[in-house]
């Protein structure tokens, strides 16, 4: 028998894309159980739909651009982008926003740019963009009033029935704003403790959103520890949106506090999930702390003095555009170098 | 405790060295015939110095770098010289280079050895000598000439000595089973190469994975100034610029060596070949290899003699031949998948690994890279390997130079955690290859300019100077003409023709004369040699001759009158004209002396009758 001829390494970790973007998905999934716990079973409908949705997508598009398509079906990429769709869009948005916000990630975002790894924009949160911008209605009316499970939410028929009807706007008894939305829209009138008394914000800081937050953390902290991303991204983020708050709205009677921007909204999937999408991300550390930095500090000021109550999205994207100049700009200094070979070849210095 | 500092990146891939540390190092035993490489090290070539049917005897050099960098190669045991051709060496392309072939008697028959009782006694020349008369070389992976290392510039003093023995790829166990075992023998060595430098420090690096070298090295090394350092095991802490940074936190400048830094790394059999070659006199003929891999059963090291062919080697360790799927020279991370086993072990061969499908696996199909830094946060050296692979794999080569693809040790750190399975350290292998090619070429090219350059400059100057010389010429002739039109004016003030003209025409005139004497003279002489030869001739015709003369002359007067015209013209033809004229006037005196001879000779002939 020959033997086999390989190049060195022979030996490999047997870690591959498919099971890290696996562990991604199973480190959602506590995030996933408290939105179910809290807003109903609106997020899980939407993740199965969204899911299904990619896969039929990517399969679509792989064949049309003849690719292998089992082969880069099994890389679970499509199904971490539905996944974080249905993970993001409000619990009774109808079932076409969800499928235009999926179909935009993947064959617009993803696959027209080359496919898995040559997109410079987070599949997921173009798609999140476009439907929030072109179907404003759907996007704001459609979240689901805070109440456990087996109380107050709509049953999981009810929930379906909404979602599969296609009404831009769900049963009103079942919707309540978000708490930054509330916030953002009555502090101008109102006092703090006027605005908290809103039932969306419940006794902690917003009401279900914080054991949200605090599940995805969880889930970042285990990926983290796993290294299948590093702390640069989530702790610059998280700090970014951190010193704004206590910078410019330290009064609570003008602006959210910082427990809000940090436990309310989608601050923690963001912070951990989102914006560590390792393709769209720079990649020194110096550069993710810069970007990090960066969509934390767009946060704030879209959040505050922006449009929109809610902007992990618009942040991302934005920072996702500045990528290629930062790692131009932060590579790491090699080992027996003095300095860092900042730039492009023969602009500045060689 | 030793102060220790960290590297960046590095792995912790599955270490699988217990499968050969379970039994001692045992001897491979005598092969039916050794194959000898001419270059086993860094520089140049050895040249056999024994001819083939010649009987050598274990430990005899056999072959010898007379010029330029390099050691020699010794006799692994006695026996006869069988051939010196080509044969397949260690090499990632599998390439033959020149072997001696040895055919061992089976005696064993040692050369004389020359031990040293006291090398301290001997100056630190002799030393570095004797070690390179051993044949030593780097043993533990690039094979440059130990003496040549160990004699660092002038300018750059060792302060700190380190013995490698971090041995961080998986599998490999030859140096953790020596230090267990020979552990005196490496501190012996290791105090050699230490009073040839004189360092401050003299370190020993070692992974905590190995405990029972530990032990025997702290053992031996008591009463010594050495520090045995234990590391963290994480891969690659045995490579030479991340063993320096951990032991004493400086970086090897990248282009440069340790010594620049005051720090230099031995190889621990390295150390233990120099004790042998200054305590007993023995030549380097053997080293210690591990045997290892799932396709072997009785997995160890061994002390093999150089030249011993892996077949015979792997034949030791009970090998499966069903089983083996791929046959690695050196550790799973750096070493490279050989065609056949029936090359020689050479004083670099520190491991062989008989893999089998399931335990090195073929590599899964390479997918798109997802910029997850993985490779990153693996790389020891902090380059940014996602960057290179892009580059390097849309040959921007430039782009891939600036982010200091040279800096890569080719550790495959990056490709071992690589989720995508994509062979990055293959990928700057050719890259590196091509840039190398680029340079080479470049350096040709340029070469070939500054010579075209100097080519061009050359001719230039040459124009110049002939330019130059010919100005002066000029310059000459133009002031003699000045001279003589002073003497012209001089003379015409005396009452003498002297316009230009006339001045030139006199000279012309002078010349003409000249020419016509010498011409007469000439032609005397000639008439003079040929005066013998015509009396032999038939009578000349007289006739002929005088309407000759008179063509010339009437030639000769038409061109002195053309001559006249040109003059008063000032025309370009002057020069010609006057040579012509001068030729005319040859010709009518040839002409008339032709004449006035035939009629001598006819007046002779006319008198000869009467006379007899």
């Amino acid at each position: 028998m020959a033997l086999a001829q390989q190049s060195s390494p022979h030996a490999r970790n047997a870690r591959s894309t498919s099971q890290v973007m696996l562990w991604v998905i199973l480190a959602a999934l506590p995030g996933l159980l408290a939105l179910t716990l809290f807003f109903g079973w609106g997020n899980l409908i939407n993740v199965v739909w969204c899911i299904a949705v990619a896969l039929a997508a990517e399969a679509a598009i792989l064949k049309l651009r003849k690719r292998p398509v089992a082969f880069f079906l099994r890389d679970n990429t499509a199904a971490v982008t539905g996944l974080l769709l249905g993970l993001s869009l409000p619990q009774f948005a109808p079932w076409w926003v969800s499928a235009v916000a999926v179909i935009a990630a993947i064959v617009m975002a993803k696959q027209l740019y080359g496919g898995l790894g040559s997109n410079p924009f987070n599949p997921a949160m173009v798609g999140y963009a476009l439907v929030l911008i072109s179907f404003p209605v759907a996007m704001t009316t459609n979240w689901a009033q805070p109440g456990l499970l087996w109380e107050s939410a709509p049953g999981f028929g009810d929930t379906l029935g909404m979602i599969a009807s296609g009404q831009q706007t769900a049963v009103d008894a079942f919707t309540m704003a978000t708490p930054l939305d509330e916030y953002k829209h009555k502090i101008t009138t109102h006092t703090a403790a006027e605005v908290l008394a809103h039932p969306t914000f419940g006794d902690g800081v917003a009401r279900g959103w914080e054991w949200v937050n605090a599940a995805f953390l969880v889930g970042g902290l285990v990926l983290v520890g796993l290294k299948i991303i590093t702390w640069h991204i989530p702790v610059s983020m998280l700090a970014g949106l951190s010193l704004m708050s206590l910078a410019f709205g330290s009064n609570a009677d003008l602006y959210a506090p910082l427990a809000m921007h940090l436990l309310a909204g989608g601050t923690m999937l963001g912070a951990f999930f989102i914006a560590t999408d390792p393709v769209s991300a720079a990649s020194s550390h110096q550069g993710k702390l810069i970007y990090g930095a960066g969509i934390g500090i767009l946060i704030y000021l879209i959040r505050t003095w922006g449009a929109y109550p809610d902007a992990v999205a618009f942040s991302v994207l934005l920072m996702n555009f500045a990528v290629p100049f930062i790692d131009h700009y932060t590579p790491p200094r090699t080992y027996g170098h003095h300095k860092p070979r900042r730039g492009i070849p023969g602009k500045g210095q060689g | 405790m030793t102060q220790l500092w960290d590297f960046s990146g590095g792995i912790h891939p599955a270490e699988n060295k217990h499968q050969s540390t379970s039994r001692p190092i045992t001897g491979a035993g005598l092969p039916e015939v050794l194959v000898l490489p001419l270059q086993q090290h860094i520089g140049e070539p050895a040249e056999a110095c024994v001819a083939v049917g010649d009987r050598v005897l274990k430990g005899q050099k056999i072959a010898d770098v007379t010029g330029g960098m390099g050691v020699p190669v010794h006799a692994p045991t006695s026996g006869t010289i069988e051939s010196v051709s080509l044969q397949p060496v260690p090499h990632p392309s599998g390439m033959s280079d020149w072997c001696i072939t040895l055919k061992p008697d089976g005696k064993d028959e040692w050369a004389p050895l020359n031990p040293v009782t006291n090398y301290r006694d001997l100056d630190r020349e002799t030393v570095l000598e004797r070690i390179r008369d051993a044949g030593i070389s780097g043993m533990g992976g690039a094979g440059f000439p130990t003496n040549i290392k160990l004699r660092p510039p002038r300018d750059r003093k060792v302060n700190t000595l380190i013995l490698n023995g971090a041995e961080c790829e998986p599998y490999i166990t030859a140096d953790d089973m020596s230090m267990r075992e020979n552990a005196g023998e490496i501190i012996a060595g290791l105090r050699i190469m230490a009073w040839v430098l004189r360092p401050e420090r003299v370190v020993i690096g070692i992974e905590d994975n190995k405990p029972e070298a530990i032990s025997a090295l702290r053992k031996a090394a008591e009463g010594t100034q050495t520090e045995i350092a234990v590391i963290p095991t994480k891969y690659p802490s045995g490579g030479e610029k991340q063993l320096i940074q951990i032991l004493t936190g400086m970086e090897v400048p990248s282009g440069g060596i340790p010594a620049d830094i005051g720090v230099m790394c031995q190889n621990v059999g390295t150390a233990i070949a120099v004790s042998a070659a200054i305590h007993r006199g023995e030549p380097l003929i053997s080293r210690v290899t591990t045997v290892t891999g799932d396709a072997v059963t009785d997995p160890g090291n061994f002390e093999v003699l150089i030249g011993t062919s892996i077949d015979y080697l792997l034949a030791q360790a009970g090998p499966e031949q069903n089983k083996l799927h791929r046959l690695v020279l050196g550790g799973p991370m750096m070493g490279y998948t050989l065609e056949t086993p029936a090359i020689p072990v050479v004083k670099t061969t520190n491991c062989v690994i008989a893999a089998t499908a399931t335990e090195l696996p073929d590599p899964a199909p390479e997918q798109p890279c997802i910029r997850c830094s993985m490779c990153a946060e693996a790389c020891p050296m902090e380059l940014l390997p996602q960057q290179l692979f892009w580059y390097s794999k849309s040959g921007e080569l430039d782009k891939v130079e600036h982010l200091n693809l040279f800096d890569c040790i080719e550790c495959g750190a990056c490709s071992y955690v690589c989720p995508s399975s994509i062979p990055l350290v293959q990928y700057y292998r050719a890259a590196k290859g091509e840039i190398r090619v680029q340079q080479a070429e470049q350096l040709k090219a340029d070469r070939a300019r500054e010579r075209f350059e100097a080519r061009q400059a050359r001719l230039e100057r040459e124009q110049q100077e002939k330019e130059q010389r010919r100005k002066e010429r000029a310059k000459a002739a133009a002031e003699a003409q000045a001279k003589k039109q002073a003497e012209a004016e001089k003379a015409e003030a005396e009452g003498q023709p002297a316009d230009d003209r006339a001045a030139k025409a006199t000279l012309v005139q002078e010349a003409l004369a000249r020419k016509k004497a010498k011409a007469q003279q000439q032609a005397e002489t000639k008439a003079g040699a040929s005066e013998t030869s015509a009396s032999s001739e038939p009578t000349p015709d007289i006739d002929a001759l005088e309407k000759q003369l008179a063509q010339a002359t009437a030639k000769l007067n038409t061109m002195q009158s053309m001559l006249e015209d040109a003059r008063a013209e000032n025309a370009d033809n002057v020069e010609k004209l006057e040579r012509a004229v001068t030729k005319n006037h040859d010709r009518v005196k040839r002409a008339e002396e032709a004449l006035a001879e035939a009629r001598q000779s006819v007046a002779a002939t006319d008198t000869q009758p009467t006379d007899s």
